[in-house]
């Protein structure tokens, strides 16, 4: 038997990360497993966004501003450690259709207090030099930031451990410890590790685990694939997109989407994001995502036709089928908890989960109302919908 | 050279390498029977190890400084006489990017090696290969220990310098130190001094009483006993000093390398206090620390592994050659370091049994062949191994990383605070392994740092270190104007 | 595409090859590498690594690498090592990486 803590985070992603770490800034003992290493999952297979740009008013635009003042407040010390950049995202139209429903967005968005300048087509090339000929105007959001999300995930756990906490790498959970109703702790190959809290932040795979307690969490797995350049010169300087982007982050469609995603990164790499597909936790590369990747990169910034791409990787965004993340207590198994589901948006929301969690976990009320996010909201119906889970192969 | 290529070839059995394995396997499928095509990146065939000067320039090479030239003019023949008669069809100048499974078999997708220069291929000048059955024979590259000043312009792969001499007929300076382990250390030095180099030394890590546990594996390959006679003869002509248990501690220069540190080093590769040497006036000095398998291609089509002696990750084949993939052959280094003479085996092997399959092959008739020459390959990398301590020879600044220049202390870093103790891991922290090479230099050595000083990596170790999703950089251009031919 | 391999070289000599390295002109022969081309002739380092700005030239040797990356004929990021010479050729060395090719004027492909 294990040490007792008072909080047992399952994963060291971004998101358990996180919880981990303002869970001790909030005097908590804590204790961390991760079936591998830090930052094995879809932490390491994403791009690092922290963005307002593509947020739908409510809930979700809330935790997204209250996660941004986390990174700048809370975390800022830390920024240096994970390549923290506030380089803003720009968004392009280069269709009239788009261009208005661009104009629409940012209005709304605008009404919501969100920060928003209209790019004429001068602005837009000021901007970025090397944009499409076609493009016919934008927006920027000087909100948006990236992070190294790896880095993140890694410095957060040793923060974390540098507070007190324990960090056990390799080993997976293979049941829960019960007394009663109430979850316990957890099995381990390394033996029953007891908690008053077990937190469930093993994002894409947040549902087995949450039937290994006998509750279901419908989170699913949505496969993104992001290709890499060779190392340029500077070349784009914001993270900048096409319209079509926010309607596919809150598509429910199950085949291949793409739209263009592309940004520079500090070492002189680009990467061109993100394609969308339903397929489980199939892990075939797939040539159509790769064309379809290529073609949407070359459409926004046409030098890309003559760069090699040097190496691709994908992962699996965990999403819920409301397209919000599920935070917080299950009262159906009292004693566990859950910070799983936040789709494409884990790393910029990985600060303001933790640290609301943290406070919920304490016994405070969080800064935020974690009720649109709770556990048990998709009712019975839900557990249908986790009954053909596919098998993890990570 | 190439003139049209075909943007989509069909073919029963495809064949990737043109090496001593992948001719081989060429010319045994085709004579079986079978419809073949070769992808090679290079752009005349022999591989590594019969590299030689382009053909429009030396039209008739005499096969000075090869081995086994003989058995290249016969496959050379057989090769050349399959493409007269159309039974293999023969794309040069490509890299293979991607390798899928598909129903029908197997597709490969190719990039042009190089888009400069006579041998060039066209910018979008890709080609799609369909085959029933694939043929894997990428070979492999030096493995490199670093140390540090070994990212100074002056210091290459010992192969690296061989390659050189073999395909420009001269030599990348005058003198030259080559170190590390193993038997390969010999015909590059001896390169070297037949071109006309002056070799200060050979380093050898190891010493030849590490072979007295194998001499009888070692005895079952003779023509290895004849081949160190004619280099030790080579040595003696060119008074060429062998130094064993010894290493280079330090490459010497600014901008250059310009001389070498070395130390005696114990059994284990601890430095021996007061053994410093100097070499002064050195221009290029080799490193080979044995051969890493090309296993990105056998990875991403997700063969079974397994770790061969010499500490390499290698695919696990029946006696057929075939891997766990039905229908999928892995000649040559990539079963294991071993050789080019085991390696045309393993060619022969393999393009019968592509040929025949599904139905087996009846009799394999190399069989007991290669086990002699495999024995030996596992006695030789018994007596050369990578010296246990020699993460230790590190400094915190020594680069480990060439491309993204990360340094050992970096790693260590990464190793101690982050908890990356697998190179996939320490690829996310510290960017080892994610630059232009994508870690196949720096692979092996940062998956040991993840390990710790005096570890061996794991397999998941070798294995992140060694998938590569692109096999080679491709042109987005290329990309954007894929065809769909999955279905 | 390789008919200028050996033919056609002003300076007469048989199998002499005349190419410029960042627009100086140097000699080979005619089946060399550029990488030989260029480290007999005594460049052993044509490229700054983008952190440090440290010099590299060829490495490997057989394409593995990447060190001895280098601009060949407006080709960014060829391998030395690989590039067989033609006469005329013109090599660039690069102390920053290259540059892709940008869009030409307006109307100027498809």
């Amino acid at each position: 038997m294990n040490a007792a803590s008072d909080v047992l985070v399952i994963g060291a992603g971004v998101i358990g990360a996180a919880t981990a770490y303002f869970a001790t800034q909030q005097g908590l003992t804590v204790t961390v497993l991760d079936k591998g290493l830090p930052a094995s999952g879809t932490s390491s297979a994403c791009e690092g966004n922290i963005l307002v740009s593509d947020k739908e008013l409510g809930p979700e635009l809330e935790l997204t501003r209250y996660s941004l003042d986390v990174w700048h407040g809370d975390l800022a010390e830390h920024k240096r450690l994970w390549e923290f950049e506030s380089k803003g995202g720009i968004i392009v139209a280069s269709r009239e259709s788009s261009l208005a429903s661009l104009n629409r967005v940012m209005a709304s968005q605008a009404g919501y207090g969100v920060r928003v300048d209209r790019l004429d087509p001068d602005d837009l090339r000021k901007a970025e030099p090397h944009i499409t000929p076609d493009a016919l105007g934008g927006a920027f959001y000087p909100e948006d930031c990236q992070v190294q999300p790896m880095l993140v995930a890694g410095h957060l756990v040793r923060l974390a451990t540098q507070a007190g906490a324990r960090f056990v790498a390799d080993t997976p959970v293979s049941g829960f410890l019960r007394s009663g109703d109430r979850v316990t702790g957890v099995r381990t190959p390394r033996g029953d590790f007891s908690a008053g809290a077990v937190v469930n932040c093993t994002g894409t795979w947040a549902g087995q685990l949450a039937a290994l307690a006998g509750v279901s969490v419908p989170v699913l797995p949505r496969r993104g694939f992001v290709m890499v350049t060779e190392p340029l010169p500077p070349m784009i300087h914001h993270k900048v997109y096409a319209a079509e982007y926010i309607d596919n982050v809150g598509s429910s469609d199950a085949g291949l989407q793409a739209s263009p995603v592309v940004e520079g990164t500090p070492s002189g790499t680009i990467l061109i994001g993100s394609t969308r597909e339903r397929v489980g936790f199939d892990r075939t590369v797939s040539t159509d995502a790769l064309r379809l990747l290529a073609g949407n990169g070359v459409s926004l910034f046409p030098f890309l036709e003559h760069v090699k791409a040097i190496r691709h990787y994908h992962g699996f965004r965990p999403y819920c089928p409301d397209h919000l993340p599920v935070i917080g207590h299950d009262e159906r198994a009292p004693g566990l908890w859950h910070a799983a589901g936040h789709e494409g948006a884990g790393i910029g929301l990985s600060a303001g989960t933790g640290k609301l969690l943290a406070q919920a976990l304490a016994g405070q009320s969080p800064d935020l109302a974690l009720a649109p996010f709770a556990p048990a909201r998709f009712g019975e119906q839900a557990l249908n919908s986790t009954t053909h889970r596919e098998e993890a192969t990570a | 050279m190439s003139a049209a290529l075909p943007g989509t070839v069909e073919a029963d059995v495809a064949v990737v390498g043109a090496g001593p394995a992948g001719l081989a396997a060429a010319v045994a499928s085709a004579e079986a029977g079978a419809a073949v095509v070769v992808v090679d990146a290079g752009p005349q065939p022999g591989g590594q190890f019969w590299r030689h000067r382009p053909e429009s320039v030396e039209p008739d090479p005499d096969g000075k400084g090869h081995h086994g030239w003989r058995t290249y003019r016969d496959l050379r023949a057989r090769f050349d006489a399959a493409r007269h008669s159309g039974r293999i069809t023969y794309v040069p100048g490509q890299q293979v990017w991607m390798a899928e499974k598909v129903h029908a078999g197997f597709v490969v997708r190719t990039t042009p090696t190089v888009t400069a220069g006579p041998t060039s291929g066209t910018a979008d000048g890709g080609s799609t290969v369909v085959a029933r059955r694939l043929v894997l024979c990428p070979g492999g590259y030096d493995r490199q220990l670093p140390v540090p000043g070994w990212d100074l312009p002056g210091v290459m792969a010992a192969g690296g310098i061989q390659a050189f001499i073999k395909g420009n007929g001269g030599l990348p300076g005058k003198r030259f130190v080559i170190a590390g382990t193993g038997p390969f250390l010999l015909p590059v030095a001896a390169g070297i001094a037949e071109a006309g180099g002056q070799v200060l030394a050979v380093l050898e890590s190891s010493s030849p009483k590490a072979w007295l546990p194998h001499l009888r594996a070692a005895a079952g390959v003779p023509e290895k006993a004849l081949e160190g006679v004619e280099y030790g003869a080579v040595f003696a002509r060119h008074r060429i000093p062998y130094r064993i248990r010894t290493i280079v501690t330090e490459v010497l220069g600014t901008d250059c390398a310009s001389g070498v540190r070395t130390a005696k080093v114990d059994a284990e590769g601890r430095v021996r206090p007061g053994t410093e040497r100097v070499y002064r006036d050195v221009d290029v000095v080799g490193f080979g620390w044995g051969f890493t398998p090309q296993m990105e291609l056998p990875l991403s089509l997700g063969v079974e592994t397994r770790m061969d002696a010499d500490g390499s990750l290698v695919g696990v084949v029946t006696e057929r050659q075939e891997s766990s993939i039905p229908g999928l052959f892995l000649a040559g280094e990539v079963t294991g370091v071993g050789g080019a003479t085991l390696a045309v085996l393993e060619g022969l092997t393999a393009g019968t049994a592509a040929a025949a399959a599904p139905a087996p092959a009846a009799v394999v008739p190399g069989l007991r062949a290669m086990a002699r020459h495999r024995r030996f390959a596992e006695a030789m990398h018994r007596a050369h191994p990578v010296p246990a301590a020699w993460q230790d020879w590190l400094a915190p600044q020594t680069t480990v990383c060439r491309c993204e220049e990360v340094t050992a202390g970096e790693i260590t870093a990464a190793r101690d605070d982050l908890g990356a103790h697998h190179a996939r891991t320490l690829k996310s922290f510290t960017r080892a392994g994610m630059g232009w090479c994508q870690g196949r230099v720096c692979g092996f050595a940062a998956a040991c740092l993840g390990a710790g000083p005096g570890a061996a990596p794991s397999i998941e170790s070798l294995s992140g270190a060694a998938k590569r999703p692109l096999a080679a950089p491709v042109g987005i251009g290329e990309l954007a104007a894929l065809k769909n031919t999955d279905d | 595409m390789s008919a200028n391999t050996s033919g056609n070289n002003p300076s007469g000599t048989p199998g002499e090859v005349t190419v410029s390295f960042d627009g100086r002109p140097i000699t080979t022969s005619a089946g060399q590498s550029v990488g030989s081309a260029l480290v007999t002739n005594g460049i052993t380092a044509w490229r700054d690594t983008r952190k440090h700005a440290r010099p590299r030239g060829l490495f490997c040797g057989i394409g593995v690498c990447f060190d001895c990356l280098v601009t060949v004929d407006g080709a960014p990021n060829q391998r030395a090592c690989l590039v067989e010479v033609h006469e005329g050729m013109e090599i660039k060395g690069s102390s920053e990486p290259n540059v892709p090719p940008l869009a030409e004027p307006e109307g100027g492909r498809k």
